[in-house]
């Protein structure tokens, strides 16, 4: 085929923090509106150096190193929104994001439906989540449902350095609103993308990838977990269990037809999330399971998170967070309905 | 004439303020209070430092000695927490290098029942409150989020979430004024809070509220804010255009900025506005005016952000060599007295390495413990579920 021979220079082996590094930068080159804000994103290139070389490359006007305040980053942002430009704004931690939240759920989610559709906020807010990482409390937590639980809000994690590449830039050039979470354990996973913008996203920002084709049981995650589900498939391979393994990639909205096609097709499902169960993602996603797969289901949805405890002292934290054994024994539990 | 010129009314202060971007973070300026210079030669009493000279003069040789003793164990508590956390016995190390004075200055001033409120950088206040410095490193080890007893020294949690903790301070102050513990000329009663933050941290709204508040209240709280120059990478003046202790004048009470490298003028002004908060006079706000000579934390990298010769101007500030000239020239102390000393910190970090060490991981299901007072059927449950998982594995020698 003649497509094939198009160059393929543009692919390159990145890990998923360069993904997002280029997406940012491949997004500032298209539009110079896009600005980029939050504490350290400046000369430090954040602390996981995920800016890093932006403020060197786009200028300090371009790349914003704020005064240390949530509440000021996402509210000022607001304004400039206002005022025509599209803002992504870093929150340093997931446990940093509390003192902005008043913002993002009163003013930021809202101001669309206000306006009577006359006013957009095209704001990427940037959150590094979840743990593994052995850090002190309040730089390990999950808390995407408060999020995803607020209507006027997009909700999107990758998993892998593709999606950080493309999906970032998707979010940057959606109108809407997008908290986009970066599974920060992952940082440092290397995969093969395609940066080349003719061939464009693989896949839509909502839209949800199968990661591994499995007959038995369907594991259903997203973010961090992606890549334990997968470890778990490979476990599970090994003793004759096929696990299909769904990556969710959007939290909100949800890809319906994604997860009732990949229930359907094992009957049995294994919802995987870092967060805490009580509440969480995997109680919509089990939800809605059942009411659209009801009969074709061999067993009840089971669901694999964080336990219902604040995000626990770095020493718990292999317990705390879902492994290869507790979903593999989920996986069990659901096989022997 | 209908209207003022708006920028009449804008420009219109007496203080003249650096724009953005120049303030020279190597000079407090005229109004900051120093009784030392960089050797430890005492400085005449001026028109600054006069409010405070008093305090100082009542000081004894033997007082001197204690606060450079409290500040050589700190720094020393600070270095062995590094080493800790850089053979992997410790999570994370904030350092506290270069910041002994403000901190062994600010905790002199408090008394016993006085409350201390500290962000995560506090190990000198810590010291200073008679906290054992092993109790501060529970929290970096990963083996709890905090740990110690907070009403057993009056030294409140760590708080990581900056600026959190400045409303919690205001509160506790309003709390005293309501039991009516200020004001009432007894020592032993009156009390008086003190919160920590940094200079990043006087951008937080948390910050700002609590300083309307207390303003508002009139409580009996001191804000003690360690002005660092850095914010991790960010110089201050990408937090504040106006320095804190100037803006101390808006929200209704008194700011004052001191050497934070200086630890009699440090002490001076902690103690005055200590004693001003438990008499009844409200709020005060003291910027420590000094310089965070290590990176800000052991995951830090400060070469990406800042020239060494920076740090080279302060070092020649540091509060240790200046409190040792001082009681040097003084003959307060003798070369036996620094021995003795350099030879307690030795101990000191010994016992501190042994305990580290020695603290033991947590037990299992110890994490569902004391998340909430009463029993909540939840937790319980998944409790339940986590032991009789683990238990599944008894016996396969994996676990
Ligand atoms: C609300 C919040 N946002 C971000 C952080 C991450 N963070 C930790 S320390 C720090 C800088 C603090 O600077 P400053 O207040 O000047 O205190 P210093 O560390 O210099 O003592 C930042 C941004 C945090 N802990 N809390």
């Amino acid at each position: 085929m003649a497509a094939q021979n198009v160059p393929t220079g543009s692919v390159q082996r990145l890990t998923l923090a360069k993904g997002l590094n280029s997406g940012l930068r491949a997004a500032m080159k298209a539009d110079p509106k896009v600005v980029l804000m939050g504490e350290d994103v400046g000369k430090l290139g954040g602390v996981f150096r995920i800016t890093e070389g932006l403020q060197k490359d786009f200028g300090e006007d371009r790349v914003i190193d704020t005064p240390l305040a949530e509440a000021g980053i996402v509210g000022t942002a607001v304004g400039l929104c206002l005022r025509g430009y599209r803002p992504v704004v870093e929150i340093q931690f997931d446990g940093f994001v509390y003192p902005a939240f008043d913002q993002i759920i009163s003013q930021v989610a809202k101001m669309h439906a206000r306006s009577l559709g006359a006013l957009r906020i095209p704001m990427v807010i940037r959150i590094p989540y979840g743990g593994g990482i052995g850090a002190v409390e309040h730089h390990s937590e999950s808390n995407e449902a408060y999020f995803a639980h607020t209507a006027g809000l997009r909700v999107v994690t990758c998993s892998d350095p593709g999606d950080a590449y493309w999906m970032m830039q998707q979010a940057i050039a959606s109108d809407d609103p997008v908290i986009f979470y970066e599974p920060k354990r992952r940082y440092h996973e290397k995969a093969e993308v395609d940066l080349d913008e003719r061939a464009g996203a693989p896949l839509g920002l909502h839209q949800a990838a199968v990661r591994r084709e499995g007959t038995d049981v369907t594991l259903v995650t997203y973010g961090p977990m992606v890549k334990t589900c997968l470890q778990a498939a490979e476990a599970a391979a090994a003793e004759g269990i096929s696990l299909h393994v769904l990556d969710l990639r959007s939290l909100s909205p949800l890809d319906l037809p994604a997860i009732t096609e990949a229930a359907k097709r094992t009957g049995r499902v294994v919802v995987v999330h870092e967060a805490s169960t009580f509440l969480g993602m995997g109680a919509e996603v089990a939800s809605l399971i059942q009411q659209e797969c009801f009969y074709h289901l061999e067993a009840p949805v089971l669901r694999v998170g964080g336990y219902n405890i604040p995000y626990p002292p770095s020493r718990f934290e292999e317990e705390f967070l879902p492994n290869l054994d507790r979903v593999l024994d989920a996986v069990d539990r659901s096989l022997e309905f | 004439m209908t209207q003022a010129e708006p920028t009449d009314v804008v420009r219109h202060h007496e203080t003249v303020v650096t724009p953005p971007g120049e303030h020279d973070i190597t000079d407090g300026g005229p109004d900051m209070v120093q009784f030392l210079d960089a050797e430890g030669n005492r400085l005449e009493t001026n028109e600054t430092n006069a409010p405070y000279a008093e305090i100082v003069e009542a000081l004894t040789p033997e007082d001197g000695r204690a606060m450079y003793r409290d500040l050589v164990l700190v720094r020393r508590v600070d270095a062995e927490g590094h080493a800790l956390q850089r053979q992997g016995e410790l999570g994370l190390w904030p350092s506290l290098l270069g910041q002994e004075a403000a901190q062994v200055g600010a905790g002199r001033a408090m008394r016993e029942q006085d409350y201390a409120f500290p962000g995560y950088r506090e190990h000198g206040v810590a010291w200073c409150k008679g906290v054992p410095p092993e109790n501060l490193l529970g929290m970096f080890r990963g083996v709890n989020n905090g740990g110690w007893d907070s009403n057993a020294n009056n030294f409140h949690l760590y708080t990581i979430v900056i600026g959190n903790q400045m409303l919690h301070a205001t509160g506790y102050a309003m709390g005293i004024q309501r039991d009516g513990a200020v004001g009432t000329g007894d020592e032993s009663r009156d009390a008086a809070v003190m919160a920590f933050t940094g200079d990043g941290g006087t951008a937080q709204g948390d910050y700002n509220e609590a300083l309307v508040f207390a303003g508002v209240a009139n409580a009996p709280v001191v804000f003690f804010v360690q002005n660092n120059q850095w914010a991790i990478s960010e110089p201050n003046y990408k937090q504040f255009r106006i320095p804190p202790y100037l803006r101390a004048r808006g929200f209704g009470f008194p700011g004052v900025r001191v050497d934070g490298n200086d630890v009699l003028a440090s002490y001076a002004v902690a103690k005055a506005a200590m004693d001003a908060a438990r008499a009844g006079q409200g709020p005060t706000l003291i910027e420590a005016f000094t310089y965070r000579m290590g990176a800000h934390t052991t995951s830090d990298d400060p070469t990406k952000y800042r020239v060494a010769a920076e740090v080279d101007i302060w070092r020649e500030k540091d509060p240790i060599k200046r409190m040792r000239g001082f009681l040097e020239t003084k003959g307060y102390a003798d070369a036996a007295f620094f021995d003795a000393v350099d030879a307690e910190a030795d101990e000191l970090a010994a016992r501190i390495r042994k305990a580290c060490q020695e603290m033991p991981d947590p037990e299992l299901p110890t994490m569902f413990d004391d998340i909430y007072v009463d029993e909540h059927p939840v937790v319980a449950a998944e409790r339940a579920e986590f032991v009789s998982y683990h238990s599944s594995f008894e016996g396969e020698g994996a676990h």
